[in-house]
């Protein structure tokens, strides 16, 4: 029922509390609907949000008590194995699983590759799933799969990117198979077109590039590269598929229980009230377990046809192969300037590769970063023979920044310029200034030698650089906080917790409001039969569920303040719920526990349901359930590192990183978060990298030793530091950490590794053979 | 080929071994796990994760590569923390075996366990079980470690959310409650 919002006007704190610095709060004053909450006070006067507080799961996962999906075991139930493909590129011209069939322990068998449908016979990738089979056991599936006997007829196929984008290169796709484009919306938007194995461009354009540059003092430009990266999760890609006559329930490894509900409904056309999603504990995402995937689809069916749950779970190998990756890119980049250090214009051209998949390109950042009138954006897609890349935290804006800080670092030392004064000056973003200056004092930047001025064979230097990401809401995001007659209270929504707790935030929230602590409040996620909660990627979990949360709890206070102001003969309004009593704000004496209030319920329990409203200033931008905020998330990291320029190690020795998440909710988390952001940006600078093997198309290093990952050894010294920046735009105004917190590392090391050895590194990883070959003591490797 | 173990041990005695040959199919073996003697099913191919994790149904022990690169699995033998996924059910005899499950005293945690959970030294919490148990085995042997000490003890552990100050912290913080 579509009725007139009632609006009132409220004045909220707005401004950046930064840490050290006495620079006071403003306000800013807001129309908000009259069914939202009272402005949040900042966090300093605050009695649990903003607060470190302990996870309530904690306990669960030190013990082992924690029940993850592979760790799940429903009476009766079957293992599924997939049979993959063993070329990367093949069409199955016969499939016979006859002898399989006869296996005693087998109970199903999933032709996936058929003869009979040439679409589905043609295999793109190695690893690319052919069949599958359900068995009492994992050993018996296993077996099974060397009973299928599979024709293969190899076709041509290409793994390099440069190959690939050559004329009369193997065609991955054709016009009618080649994806459109893509969830992540990196670059493919629908109906770009299609070149050989080129996807794109994807144009972006503002001003004309080509009248600026000509008119500019100065033009830097440069190339770039970076390498596919795996996100290796360490839960591997699982599911339990629980098909049933009355519906069909689905316990998975999920970053979006909502998402994998809708895309089952769809598939296999059901309603959505006989569809349910689970997950309990969750063992990493990072993008990759953001949809239902090929192996969600497949243990779904073989659960239909043999109507007993069917469990299955990728191994490392399958993990490496084809469970998503971060595309691969190739980049040249040119900025104009003036003398001034003002940029006249920017022009990036970029080619990726997302295996058969998109999503290749490198975001947003060169367009929106800094303050340049003229922009124009070149990005491709390229098709290769190997598995699908997926969204992997901060997709585009991560290898983006590689080159983006590079080249501005470029820019500077040939303006003779400080890189901190020159951000200065183009940098619009009074957030990242206040994080540039904060990050400089933290890490000496006034050490900051000329590059290469370390006189022995170990090598320092330091370095920095700035990340800009999108303030991402789910609009579709909803939570019940109940209150019991025992005055115990439960926190209600889909919203799943893959780690980075935001359980923890969910019952830290609700304790505010009803002046209780996060440990009273039984927090119930990652399950659909909840008001249905946001995904969680984009970084946008806390900014979607965390502004109901405290919208549904003060709604259900507000029936229970009625009812303690019966007893109390006071009005509602002149009451507060704090320490765990309800009582009359001037007469605090006056009052009761919160569990007399609760016992004094008509009802067993009292709810509310709320949903994320818009943010009070509206949205940038709406895409469906998805909106941007006004607000950017930022970020400035600094790195200093030690290079051997006989071995060609680069060692990180300490990183700071300055971020800004608008109101901070957890410290302790946060900080846990960002190490994780700083460490996979690190991992990616100097270690990880899918090498694919030109002559067969296949991973050489398909496993977690020979694909190198930084390990506490090579862990440095992490200096987080978090701002509080205040908005005033919703009901807690706290907005997403994960991925701004991993896109500056990798520049940062680099711009660092070029102070401490006066030579640029322009491709990832930054192997010893790299830096090396960088310094001429090797042949490059090409 | 490095991985042929007769080549890697080359000259070193085999151990003198009691146990009967089984296989190949599946025969009743027992184990002993968290000071109790459990009785299960295990066919020469199953590893000590495996079985923990299917027959014994203790699932706190996590298995993410397999193949002893992670560390993931890692439990107690006679005190020692080893990979579980790289031994076999069969192979594990009448050594003591401690998994995650059987760390904490009834109620009571193990004071790295509190101290995980004090310094916030997990997020998924899938490795957690195993750096853990490999950092309580660090204070079993070292009563007050360096940071150092508590980095090489964790040295083959995979993280992907990226604990590792946090459990070194947790470590130190762990030894330092527990000297009191």
């Amino acid at each position: 029922m579509a009725t007139e919002q009632k609006l009132r006007s409220e004045t909220f704190a707005a401004g950046i509390a930064s840490v050290g610095h006495s620079a006071g709060l403003g306000t800013v004053t807001r129309q908000v609907s009259d069914d939202e909450p009272p402005p949040l006070p900042p966090n300093g006067e605050l009695a649990v949000i903003g607060k470190s507080f302990p996870r309530p799961n904690g306990r669960a996962k030190v013990t082992g008590a924690a029940h993850f999906t592979v760790d799940i075991a429903l009476p009766g139930m079957l293992h599924a194995r997939v049979l993959r493909s063993p070329l990367p590129h093949a069409s199955v011209r016969n499939l016979d699983v006859a002898a399989a069939a006869r296996h005693p322990g087998v109970r199903a068998i999933l032709p996936i590759a058929t003869p009979d449908d040439p679409a589905s016979a043609r295999l793109r990738y190695m690893g690319a799933p052919v069949a599958a089979v359900a068995a009492v056991s994992m050993a018996a599936a296993e077996e099974a799969l060397h009973l299928i006997a599979v024709d293969y007829q190899a076709l041509p196929f290409v793994v390099e990117m440069n190959k690939a984008r050559e004329q009369g290169a193997p065609l991955v796709h054709d016009e009618s198979t080649a994806p459109a484009g893509h969830p992540s919306g990196f670059p493919a938007a629908a109906g770009l077109p299609l070149n050989g194995n080129v996807r794109g461009p994807a144009i972006a354009k503002r001003g004309d590039v080509t009248q600026a540059f000509a008119q500019s003092d100065l033009i830097v430009e440069d190339e770039f590269s970076t390498q596919v990266q795996t996100h290796c999760c360490m839960e591997p890609h699982a599911i339990v598929a629980d098909w049933r006559t009355d519906g069909l329930t689905v316990y998975m490894s999920t970053q979006f229980t909502v998402g994998v509900r809708q895309e089952l409904a769809a598939m296999f056309d059901l309603p959505l009230n006989r569809v349910r999603v689970v997950v309990d504990a969750m063992g990493g995402g990072f993008g990759s377990k953001s949809s239902l995937g090929n192996y969600g689809r497949i243990a779904v069916e073989l659960s239909r046809r043999t109507k007993a749950p069917v469990k299955l779970f990728l191994d490392r190998e399958e993990e490496q192969m084809d469970a998503g990756n971060r595309p691969g890119t190739w980049q040249r980049l040119r900025i104009g300037a003036k003398r001034s250090g003002e940029l006249t214009a920017i022009s990036v051209v970029s080619y990726g590769t997302a295996g058969v998949g998109l999503g290749a390109g490198v975001g947003n950042i060169a367009e929106a970063m800094y303050n340049c009138p003229n922009f124009a954006g070149a990005q491709h897609d390229v098709f290769i023979n190997a598995g699908p890349g997926c969204a992997m935290r901060a997709p585009g804006n991560a290898p983006g920044a590689f080159s983006l800080e590079q080249t501005i670092d470029i820019l500077a030392e040939q303006l003779g310029i400080d890189p901190l004064t020159l951000r200065d000056r183009i940098d619009l973003s009074a957030v990242r200034r206040e994080e540039r200056r904060i990050g400089a004092e933290r890490i000496g930047w006034r050490r900051r030698h000329a590059p290469g001025a370390d006189p022995g064979p170990v090598k320092r230097g330091l370095g920095m650089a700035q990340s800009l990401w999108g303030a991402n809401v789910q609009i579709n995001s909803s939570c019940e906080v109940r209150v019991l007659r025992d005055g115990s209270v439960e926190v209600l929504s889909s919203v799943q917790d893959i780690g980075t707790g935001i359980g923890t935030v969910l019952a830290q929230t609700v304790a505010e409001v009803l002046g209780l602590r996060p440990e009273h409040i039984t927090v119930r996620i990652g399950d659909t039969d909840f008001p249905p909660g946001p995904p969680s990627y984009g970084s946008r979990t806390t900014a979607s569920i965390t502004p109901p949360a405290r919208t549904a709890a003060w709604r259900v206070a507000q029936q229970l303040l009625r009812e303690a102001a019966l007893a109390l003969n006071a009005g509602a309004d002149d009451l507060v719920a704090r320490d765990g009593r309800i009582f009359v704000r001037d007469e605090p004496s006056r009052g009761m526990s919160f569990r007399d209030a609760a016992a004094r319920l008509r009802t067993d329990r009292i709810s509310a349901v709320a949903s994320r409203s818009d943010d009070y200033a509206g949205f940038r931008r709406r895409m469906g359930d998805a909106a941007l905020a006004h607000q950017d998330l930022g970020g400035v990291q600094f790195a200093e590192v030690a290079v051997d320029t006989e071995t060609g190690i680069v060692r990180v020795e300490r990183i700071v990183a300055v971020q800004d998440c608008g109101r901070p909710m957890n410290p302790r988390q946060i900080e846990s978060q960002v190490h994780g952001g700083v460490l996979m940006g690190l991992s990616y600078a100097l270690y990880e990298d899918r090498i694919l093997d030109a002559h067969t198309g296949r991973m050489v290093n398909p496993n977690l030793e020979q694909y190198k990952l930084v390990g506490p050894r090579e862990t440095p010294a992490i200096d987080v530091i978090v701002l509080e920046n205040y908005q005033g735009q919703s009901a807690t105004d706290a907005y997403g950490i994960a991925e701004p917190a991993n896109i500056a590392t990798a520049p940062a090391i680099a711009n660092a590794v070029y102070n401490a050895i006066d030579v640029r590194i322009r491709s990832l990883p930054m192997t010893p053979a790299a830096v090396l070959g960088a310094l001429g003591k090797v042949p490059m490797r090409s | 080929m490095l991985n042929a173990p007769s080549a890697l041990f080359a000259g070193v005695e085999p151990e003198k071994s009691d146990l009967p040959s089984v296989g190949p199919n599946a025969v009743a073996i027992t184990l002993q796990i968290n000071g109790a003697a459990r009785t299960l099913h295990a066919e020469p191919r199953m590893t000590l994760a495996q079985a923990l994790r299917g027959p014994l149904g203790l699932t706190g022990t996590k298995i993410a590569c397999n193949r002893g690169a992670c560390s993931a699995c890692t439990v107690w033998l006679d005190g020692l923390a080893v990979c579980s996924c790289m031994i076999l059910a069969v192979d594990v005899g009448a050594r003591r075996v401690t998994t995650i499950e059987g760390l904490a005293q009834g109620e009571t945690l193990h004071p790295v366990q509190q101290a995980f959970i004090d310094h916030d030294a997990l997020q998924c919490g899938f490795c957690t079980p195993g750096l853990v148990m490999s950092c309580a085995a660090l204070l079993e042997s070292t009563a007050a470690p360096s940071a150092e000490q508590v980095r090489t003890a964790i040295s083959g552990h995979i993280c992907r959310c990226g604990t590792y100050p946090h459990v070194v912290t947790a470590t130190l913080e762990a030894a330092a409650a527990r000297k009191g």
